[in-house]
């Protein structure tokens, strides 16, 4: 494998790079869409993307938090193997681990020495998880989050042995050939062995606050791709998709909102592609779908010709901002036959406050009902007021779904 | 020169037109609820029938039932954004142990308002139109009119004139600072300028509205003045939370009553193994025979300035009034400051058991110990609690028979002591 890459690529030459700048872009907004960039400046913490199938395995994207915890300004970065974070100190076991990881396709976690632009070493929990595209599995980015480990707290725990002396002095071939991120830098040492001072020498244990604010960082990553890649219809995971089973709402939260009249689905909000995993007898009776057909697809399953992308894209826009919208949309049965669905979304949260599901509530504008003397557009609300307070209730107490087989 | 007992606490905002209700005002220009807009004005209207506890013709979960209106218009003043926060986004949980506990946290709910100074040893205190009180509402915190439509069936109109002909209308409107989804304010007569205190029709009216709700997690509470209510307009709350309450599965032990008093049907029990000292007044051949029992025994409480909280469970059936002397003791500065820096209020809802909590540390080490810790500052001495409920009893025209005397030990059973949980399977609780 050649250790090829943007390290190579001539500064100088203006219009190479920016050829290669929007390369590099098209790599993320190609598979997701023009916005994505924006929300991922939006996300806190220090990460970045990297693209496994462009040459060098460079980096795509590098969020605002990086800058400030590396001292590499988004420019320097861009292009180059992740490795560029990577010095004379930093543990050859670790790098093997997530080569490995990277190898397997896997998600991963570890504790690394990193150096700064300015050469000073630093402590980071390293949290590298692959983004796979949910229809035929394959690896199309990784995610590397760094949260830094905290010195304070680290020294105290000091005297476990420190491996970071020894492997300083780890033979510069053994890490010349591999581009892939966070393994070592190749060639240039650009690290004084003055300037590494104690930070490099002592054992690195990463808290469990740290690695769980790792894990979120990444998780949170990971659904914000998730949601901008079904604007491309591309679809991606923090999971090989294989093709497990939907899971199931529990059987009191199932009987509670089997209950509710409207003609609405639930879709899983953290599973990709926000799989439908209740759908309500009026639903089942104004599509012509089964449940069996309809479990497990996305609400995308009622557009046709003539359904409008651009409001599709303003629900989307919707559920990205965790906000309820109601929208007039051109909807098909299963027969092919087509009406015009006054669709209510809105997001459901659980007892801890976070967004379990989505509810869309759909009517059929041109059938005759009994709104009970309300406007079609209140009547709606019903069902998602019921649903709210029936999985409020059932997850401060118990579990909305199913434990999983 | 008169004594006056306060505390000092932070007042829960529960319209949106409280915060300027200070400021004066030249006329009118906005839909509220005064005499200036309400008598020509159209809100919709839920007429419950002649017997609310006589079951109904559609089924609890049918699109015309009063929780499914009220949680659909209750959603749409959400839509509109009407509520200081969303409070489906507060994390709630069951505290671990026999009584179950919900604690909520709630940071929002007191954000950006500084303490007011709350007169807490009048339980009676004459309504002050001056004042904020729910006249100043605006029309679109109304979710609807709630009046008895007479009729063998309950109905709904979503635009109906407002009889005042005869007499003020009751409204129900949104609490914009809700402690659960669905949390809502029955005003009765909100024309007349009634002050917290309760009459026996507004109380029927109370059980009434549970009776027509027919789920035992709608529940409607009440508090006097003195007991945590924040404004002297008369008016229960109410929300829907489907959780059973930690009161509503504590034991209770029933006092025997003479003959002669049980042909109301209504039955008294004591609250036992639960901090808070309480009676729960029970059954009743009609509805307004339990009302009767338990409206004489407020109006004995507030006429002698006991303040107290009322929960109304069971769609009506079941009633627990506690007698209570937090804030008292708050302003004696016999709380301790660790229970003070909690800010918890216990109002209705804490004592039964629902607890909001400001901090989020409070939250998360919620335990049944710390909640029984706080809810016992709230109950009355054994010795106070007898003699109040002698009092209640007379005012109650109840006459307990003669009984096995109280055992010594009773007083040991006031502590956190283990009991068998209730066998409650989730989302069927039905409580007889």
């Amino acid at each position: 494998m050649a250790t090829s890459g943007a390290a190579e690529v001539d500064p100088g030459d203006r219009e190479r790079q920016q050829h290669d700048r929007r390369r590099l872009a098209s790599s993320l907004t190609a598979r997701y869409s023009d916005w994505v960039l924006e929300a991922l400046d939006e996300l806190p913490g220090s990460f970045l993307l990297t693209d496994p199938s462009l040459a060098g395995h460079p980096i795509v994207y590098a969020s605002r938090g990086l800058a400030a915890l590396t001292g590499y300004p988004r420019r320097e970065v861009l292009g180059r193997n992740a490795r560029v974070f990577q010095g004379t100190a930093t543990d050859r076991a670790a790098v093997a681990g997530v080569r490995e990881a990277v190898r397997a396709q896997r998600a991963h976690q570890v504790a690394i020495l990193n150096y700064r632009r300015d050469g000073s070493p630093h402590w980071v929990l390293l949290h590298l998880a692959p983004v796979f595209q949910a229809r035929d599995g394959s690896l199309l980015h990784f995610l590397a989050v760094q949260v830094p480990i905290d010195a304070a707290r680290r020294r105290a725990g000091a005297g476990r042995g420190a491996p970071g002396a020894v492997l300083a002095a780890c033979r510069e071939e053994a890490r010349v050939d591999e581009d892939f991120p966070c393994a070592s830098h190749a060639g240039k040492v650009f690290v004084d062995m003055d300037k590494r001072g104690l930070e490099a020498e002592e054992p690195c244990v990463a808290s469990d606050s740290e690695k769980e604010k790792a894990t979120n960082t990444a998780n949170s990553i990971v659904s914000a791709l998730n949601r901008y890649s079904k604007l491309t219809s591309l679809v991606v995971s923090g999971k090989r998709c294989d093709s497990v089973g939907i899971p199931a709402l529990s059987s009191s939260l199932n009987l509670s909102v089997g209950r509710i009249k409207q003609s609405f689905v639930l879709t899983h909000s953290c599973l990709p592609d926000m799989p439908i995993i209740y759908a309500s007898d009026a639903f089942v009776s104004l599509t012509g779908y089964s449940r069996e057909e309809i479990l497990g697809c996305n609400c995308r399953v009622l557009n046709g010709p003539g359904t409008s992308l651009e409001v599709f894209e303003e629900i989307n826009q919707h559920i990205c901002s965790e906000q309820a919208c109601t929208v007039d949309l051109l909807s098909y049965r299963k027969d092919g036959s087509s009406f015009r669905d006054l669709l209510h979304v809105s997001p459901i949260r659980d007892a801890s406050g976070k967004v379990a599901f989505h509810i869309w509530v759909h009517l059929d504008v041109g059938a005759k009902h009994d709104f009970n003397g309300l406007t079609p557009e209140v009547w709606q609300l019903g069902a998602v007021g019921a649903v709210r307070v029936a999985v409020r209730g059932l997850s401060a107490s118990g579990s909305l779904l199913r434990p999983s087989q | 020169m008169e004594m006056k007992l306060t505390i000092r606490r932070v007042p829960t905002v529960v319209s949106n037109y409280q915060e300027d209700a200070d400021k004066p005002r030249a006329g009118c220009g906005r839909n509220c609820l005064g005499d200036c807009c309400l008598p020509v004005s159209k809100l919709p209207l839920y007429a419950f029938k002649a017997n609310p506890a006589k079951p109904s013709q559609e089924d609890a979960s049918s699109t015309k039932s009063l929780v499914n209106i009220l949680l659909t218009e209750w959603e749409d003043r959400m839509a509109r954004g009407l509520f200081r926060y969303d409070v489906t986004a507060c994390e709630t949980k069951v505290i671990p142990g026999n009584l179950g506990f919900v604690a909520q946290l709630n940071e929002g709910r007191h954000l950006k308002k500084r303490p007011t100074e709350f007169r807490v040893d009048r339980v009676l205190q004459p309504f002050d139109p001056a004042k904020f009180n729910f006249t100043k509402v605006g029309q679109e915190e109304v979710l609807f009119q709630f009046e008895n439509g007479a009729g063998d069936d309950s109905y709904f109109l979503n635009n109906a004139p407002i009889t005042v002909a005869d007499r003020a209308p009751n409204v129900v409107a949104i609490n914009v600072s809700p402690i659960e989804y669905g949390h809502v304010l029955l005003i009765p007569r909100v024309l007349d300028g009634l002050p917290q205190r309760i009459d026996p029709e507004s109380f029927l009216l109370a059980l009434q509205m549970a009776a027509e709700a027919a789920s035992p997690y709608f529940r409607l509470g009440y508090n006097s003045l003195g007991a945590f209510a924040t404004i002297n307009h008369l008016h229960f709350q109410a929300y829907y939370l489907s959780v059973p309450f930690p009161v509503e599965k504590a034991a209770t032990h029933k006092i025997p009553l003479s003959e002669d008093t049980m042909k109301s049907g209504v039955t008294v029990s004591k609250l036992i193994n639960y901090p808070v000292r309480g009676l729960v007044f029970e059954g009743g051949n009609t509805l307004n025979d339990l009302a009767n029992v338990v409206s004489s025994a407020c109006i004995w409480l507030q006429d002698n300035n006991v303040p107290y909280n009322v929960l109304i469970s069971d769609c009506g059936k079941r009633i627990f009034l506690f007698p209570q002397c937090y804030a008292e003791k708050q302003a004696m500065g016999e709380v301790s400051q660790e229970l003070l820096d909690t800010q918890v209020n216990p109002a209705v809802w804490e004592i039964s058991g629902h607890i909001v909590l400001k901090r989020r540390n409070d939250y998360e080490e919620a335990s049944e110990t710390s909640a029984w810790k706080l809810l016992a500052e709230v109950s009355l001495s054994e010795e106070r609690f007898e003699e109040v409920k002698a009092y209640i009893f007379t005012a109650a025209g109840l006459v307990q028979a003669d009984e096995e005397k109280v055992s010594e030990g009773e007083e040991a059973t006031y502590k956190p002591v283990p009991v068998a949980p209730l066998p409650i399977a989730e989302g069927c609780l039905v409580l007889q």
